[in-house]
């Protein structure tokens, strides 16, 4: 067998793979966080109840309805979206004039609530949703199996991000968006709708969320709890690359999806840690992050 | 065109204006001047909706504004150059540029601007709008808003700190935009600059309209006016 550095070569490419994953979630999760906190200025809390609420929503679409996973991968993010803008218009908008720890403990309190109902509804031991057929199975790349699924969560988390920098970095309304994170009364005073823009960006910020909890549905199972697990590692993530920082949150997350996946091989014990030893040494040496500006 | 009377204004708990009335003609130049802390700004926020709180009446083409939030002040055709020039770091030149939607038919084309500002147009690819000088920054913040198709143009002391040349070339584009008809209300300290493009002039002291003055009667009243500016 093929030995790396004294580790069998699949399984250091299988922790890899394992860690592309991970740092999958935790890209699309930050950049949700990263894209609300610039425009809402909250710290949005609610974010793993809502990745949680994706999951749900596509495994409901499925028993309840009979719609498959292709066309839930659209329909939730839209589902969990709309329910997003909601809050956002009855309830986070009454906070914008407050300090951000306000929105912080709403939000909070907003999981809460979230996780309560569905564990109220469904039980803590979750549900299992099954992979899709065409994505079932694996291929042989050489030097590992390379189970489709996993692949498939990858590459299509990878193409989201992209495609979500691409918007904000690239196109006219994202060029609104972030004159409006810099100096939102004088992008409203040129006549730009802002409330309006703040609402759909909470909702997009949900909707990218809700996508990421349908793509672990048939990974994890799909329980009450899948979100708060993620969303621990997802603020250290934040808080590394910087926060606000679009791109910096994509780089980040899978970075330390990867970095966590390296010490599950080298070191184990130190798996769940280490993205928070990660986090110390960023705030010691570079407080604002590694792609954070200066304010 | 506009029309101001009895506008009162606060930041938080401060009473800024206390009762600001004035009225602009349609196709006018007409400037506030007035010390620092007069409520000049303050005067130009407030028709743009962009203080805390704001009561009186500013009517615009006759109709009442005092309500509107600034985004439907904008579309109603008044456009806002903020004397910190407003111009956003994240975007390019060209982005900056393209920013504010268009309202109303009439506005400059980007080539047009382009003819008025060549600096901008050698500029256009830089990648941040803060990295240009201080004066193609001023230069910007204007031409963003002519593009717009408003009518209304507020200028919030655009010669401010600036070198003579630029503090010239923007006298130009205000007597330009004036022949276009375009009507502005201008924000000024340099009332010498001001007299180079204003039709008339008001004076703005502890957020009340003390006096009119007339462009052509200002050498006469020019003791009166330094009196009134301290200067």
């Amino acid at each position: 067998m093929m030995m790396i550095f004294g580790i069998p070569a699949p399984l250091l490419f299988g922790q890899l793979l394992l860690g592309l994953i991970n740092g999958a979630f935790y890209a699309m999760l930050s950049l949700g966080l990263a894209i609300i906190f610039g425009m809402l200025n909250i710290i949005n809390f609610a974010h793993g109840a809502l990745f949680m609420m994706g999951a749900f929503v596509a495994w409901a679409l499925l028993n309840y309805l009979d719609i498959g996973y292709f066309p839930a991968l659209i329909l939730a993010p839209l589902i969990v979206g709309v329910f997003g803008v909601i809050l956002e218009k009855t309830i986070i908008s009454r906070l914008y004039k407050l300090d951000h720890l306000y929105g912080l403990l709403l939000t909070f309190g907003l999981s809460l609530v979230i996780e309560g109902l569905f564990r109220n509804a469904y039980g803590s031991s979750g549900m299992p949703y099954r992979i899709p057929s065409v994505l079932q199975g694996a291929t042989d790349l050489g030097f590992m199996f390379m189970p489709n699924y996993r692949g498939w969560v990858v590459l299509s988390a990878a193409v989201v991000c992209l495609a979500t920098w691409a918007i904000i970095e690239k196109t006219s309304l994202g060029a609104t968006l972030r004159a409006a994170t810099e100096n939102a009364p004088l992008v409203q005073a040129f006549g730009v709708n802002v409330p309006r823009l703040i609402t759909l960006t909470y909702g997009a910020g949900i909707a990218l969320a809700a996508f990421a909890g349908v793509l672990a549905a048939p990974i994890y199972s799909v329980n009450p709890n899948m979100g708060t697990n993620f969303i621990n590692t997802v603020f250290a993530v934040v808080v590394i690359g910087g926060m606000g920082s679009i791109l910096g949150s994509i780089v980040t997350g899978f970075a330390l999806g990867v970095v966590e996946g390296m010490t599950k091989v080298f070191y184990p014990q130190a798996s769940a840690t280490v993205v928070f030893v990660v986090m110390v040494i960023i705030l010691l040496t570079r407080p604002r992050g590694l792609f954070g500006k200066a304010a | 065109m506009l029309e101001i009377a009895g506008l009162n204004a606060w930041y938080g708990e401060s009473h800024i204006l206390h009762g600001i009335d004035f009225n602009v003609q349609e196709g006018e130049v007409v400037t506030l001047l007035g010390r620092n802390g007069a409520g000049k700004t303050t005067t130009m926020k407030s028709i743009m909706g962009l203080v805390g709180r704001r009561e009186g009446s500013v009517k615009f083409k006759g109709a009442e504004t005092i309500g509107m939030l600034p985004n439907q002040i904008a579309r109603a055709g008044i456009a806002i150059c903020p004397e910190e020039r407003g111009i956003f770091g994240s975007l390019s030149v060209t982005e900056n540029l393209m920013l504010p939607p268009v309202v109303a038919p009439g506005g400059l084309s980007v080539d047009e601007i382009y003819t008025l500002f060549p600096n901008l147009k050698e500029r256009a690819k830089t990648a941040h709008g803060t990295r240009l000088s201080g004066g193609e920054q001023q230069m910007l913040a204007i031409a963003r808003i002519l593009r717009t198709g408003a009518r209304m143009l507020l200028l919030d002391e655009p010669t401010e700190g600036l070198a003579p040349v630029i503090v010239q070339q923007i006298g130009r584009t205000i007597r330009a935009i004036k022949n276009r008809g375009f009507t502005v209300l201008l924000v000024e300290q340099n009332f010498r600059f001001a007299a180079t493009v204003a039709d008339r002039h008001y004076v703005v002291e502890h957020g009340q309209v003390i006096d009119m003055i007339p462009n052509a009667a200002l050498e006469a009243n020019m003791d009166k006016l330094h009196d009134y500016l301290g200067v």
